[in-house]
């Protein structure tokens, strides 16, 4: 498309750059922020805005720098053992979570059977209950079953995401042609085999896009954690820089270092995997 | 269709029975119970009294419970109201032909989506504080007249969360928006170009309605999103906030059922919540709907 057949753009390209890096910088600043915090002694909070100022290279006092946030937190604050726990129940959720929706969604869409017709349609209504009905009925059920404070209690629910159910089926409706599943199995392949090296290979699109949407709720998640879980060693970092920030709320330095541990793996998951992460999201908005 | 031929009638419920049967115990029962906890008064998940529909009755006299559904409504619309519109406007910056960078700067403006928001709160809570705050510190430098002790947290609650809410989705929603602007056909435009229509009119009639579908899905997401808002104000205020100006819905629903132990009336909240919820996504069908003729 060359300029002289579209001159009549409202704004210039000059212009567009201009805002556009304008709220590119608004954006990043509080980033900026959290990790110039996270490196300052606690007496330069209230002398400097982003790093202390003084004789070294760009004019910052680089010597007064310290990584003793980092150090306390892992020392004395056991941040080691959230930062595992957080990795652990978010990877065996997203993993778990993902394949029970392909294989519910590859049921819906590739077999004809009794009852799939109110399956589809339980699913597509239970995507309408929003989470936080659920929350003083699941916390009984969950008393009732012996899983509070553990991982059990919080990873077992997660794996009915009728969302991804719904997601799944259509992937497996549009992307799995019948006739390779019919001719796998003339040629006597069994129905997990089919499964595994046929379907899913075809769907892996939406299984990356799928397992890492899972992956980042399950980080995040504060709510569940925070009501199920009790005991420190199981806290994964949303629950444990929450309960920071109520006990060391002047500790700045140290309150953004634990937050910047704790945004810095997804960040960086993200930037590795942006094209999976947002076709995932815009899948059932766009195409849907 | 020969397709079941050589299949069994219960290799689908194979598939399904992880599905079903995390489904059945964590999201049927407990929507069961809903109802049942809806007309009981508890104090804890062990001790229960009936009381009909007396959560009810009380809920619609409880003057928090308004001040949570006031409080939520305010910070919805800010969120239907300031960040869609802005996200629409990056979008359409964004999908300017012969841009460069465009997969850069959508990935900034995405970022601050992926930050929880329990930490998104805790970056924040610096950011709003009074005198060392980043916030009042730069407002006051680029406008002298600006209180740089501005109580954001203090006094300005709703207006803080709709700016932390503001950075945080803004990107967000885009990313809806510019996927949609990118299936509007160049043609079309072009189209509209060559037939004398002004960049106003192309937006208006060409670009506008395409968009349209997507952008009413928008705002049924933002606003199911924003009537679920916990963490950002719990964790921002350490609670509901100075005269409950921070409380929202589900803190009040989560107050009650796990500070105060009753997860009967905490449940009545949650139902208010659903019949909200789906009267939103109703509305949308019906908008949808009547699109097409």
């Amino acid at each position: 498309m060359n300029a002289a057949r579209r001159p009549a753009q409202i704004l210039s390209l000059t212009v567009v750059y201009t805002l556009l890096v304008f709220f590119a910088v608004i954006t990043l600043i509080p980033f900026v922020w959290m990790a110039a915090s996270s490196l300052k002694q606690t007496a330069d909070f209230f002398t400097s805005l982003f790093l202390p100022g003084g004789d070294g290279l760009f004019g910052v006092a680089w010597d007064r720098l310290t990584f003793v946030h980092y150090h306390d937190l892992f020392t004395k604050m056991g941040v080691g053992r959230n930062l595992l726990n957080s990795f652990f129940l978010a990877s065996v959720t997203a993993v778990l979570a993902t394949l029970s929706a392909a294989m519910g969604g590859y049921a819906l869409a590739k077999f004809r059977f009794r009852g799939r017709e109110g399956l589809t349609n339980l699913v597509l209504a239970a995507l309408i209950i929003p989470a936080p009905l659920l929350l003083a009925p699941g916390y009984k059920v969950l008393f009732q079953l012996g899983l509070l404070d553990s991982f059990g209690g919080l990873i077992l629910p997660a794996l009915a995401p009728a969302f991804g159910v719904f997601l799944f089926r259509q992937t497996m409706l549009n992307s799995v042609p019948d006739e390779l599943l019919e001719s796998a199995r003339l040629d006597g392949a069994s129905e997990i085999r089919l499964f595994t090296t046929v379907v899913l290979p075809l769907a892996r699109p939406m299984i990356g896009a799928f397992m890492l949407i899972t992956f980042l709720g399950t980080w995040n998640n504060f709510i569940s954690p925070q009501i199920i879980l009790q005991s420190q060693e199981l806290f994964p970092l949303s629950v444990a820089i929450a309960q920071m920030k109520t006990e060391y709320s002047q500790d700045y330095g140290m309150m953004m270092a634990g937050t910047l541990i704790s945004v810095a793996p997804v960040l960086t998951i993200f930037l590795l995997l942006q094209k999976e992460f947002i076709s995932g999201l815009t899948a059932g908005a766009v195409k849907g | 269709m020969s397709r079941q031929s050589s299949t069994s009638a219960w290799v689908p419920w194979l598939f399904l029975t992880p599905f079903l049967l995390t489904f059945a115990v964590f999201s049927i029962v407990p929507l069961g119970q809903a109802v049942i906890l809806a007309a009981q008064q508890t104090f804890g998940p062990n001790t229960t009294v009936f009381v009909g529909f007396d959560n009810f009755r009380f809920l619609a006299t409880d003057p928090l419970f308004w001040t949570a559904v006031r409080n939520t409504t305010l910070y919805a619309a800010g969120a239907v109201f300031l960040q869609l519109p802005l996200s629409l406007g990056l979008a359409l910056l964004l999908n300017r032909p012969n841009l460069r960078g465009r997969m850069i700067f959508r990935a900034i403006f995405f970022a601050p989506s992926l930050v929880g928001l329990v930490f998104v709160a805790v970056i924040f809570s610096l950011i709003f504080e009074k005198r060392t705050g980043l916030l009042n510190v730069l407002l006051h430098g680029l406008i002298p007249a600006f209180d740089v002790e501005f109580p954001w947290l203090q006094e300005y609650v709703l207006p803080a969360l709709i700016i932390a809410a503001l950075w945080m989705f803004t990107g967000f929603n885009m990313v809806y928006f510019l996927a949609a602007l990118q299936n509007v056909s160049r043609d079309l435009e072009d189209a509209a170009t060559v037939d004398g229509a002004g960049p106003w009119q192309r937006f208006r009639h060409v670009i506008l309605p395409a968009i349209r579908p997507v952008g009413a899905f928008v705002v049924l997401l933002a606003l199911i999103g924003s009537f679920q808002l916990f963490e950002l104000p719990w964790i921002l205020l350490a609670g509901p906030g100075p005269e409950n100006r921070g409380l929202t819905i589900v803190m009040y629903l989560y107050q009650i059922g796990f500070v105060t132990n009753d997860l009967g009336y905490s449940s009545a909240v949650g139902w208010m919540l659903a019949f909200l919820l789906a009267s939103f996504a109703v509305a949308h069908r019906f908008f949808s709907r009547k699109e097409q003729y």
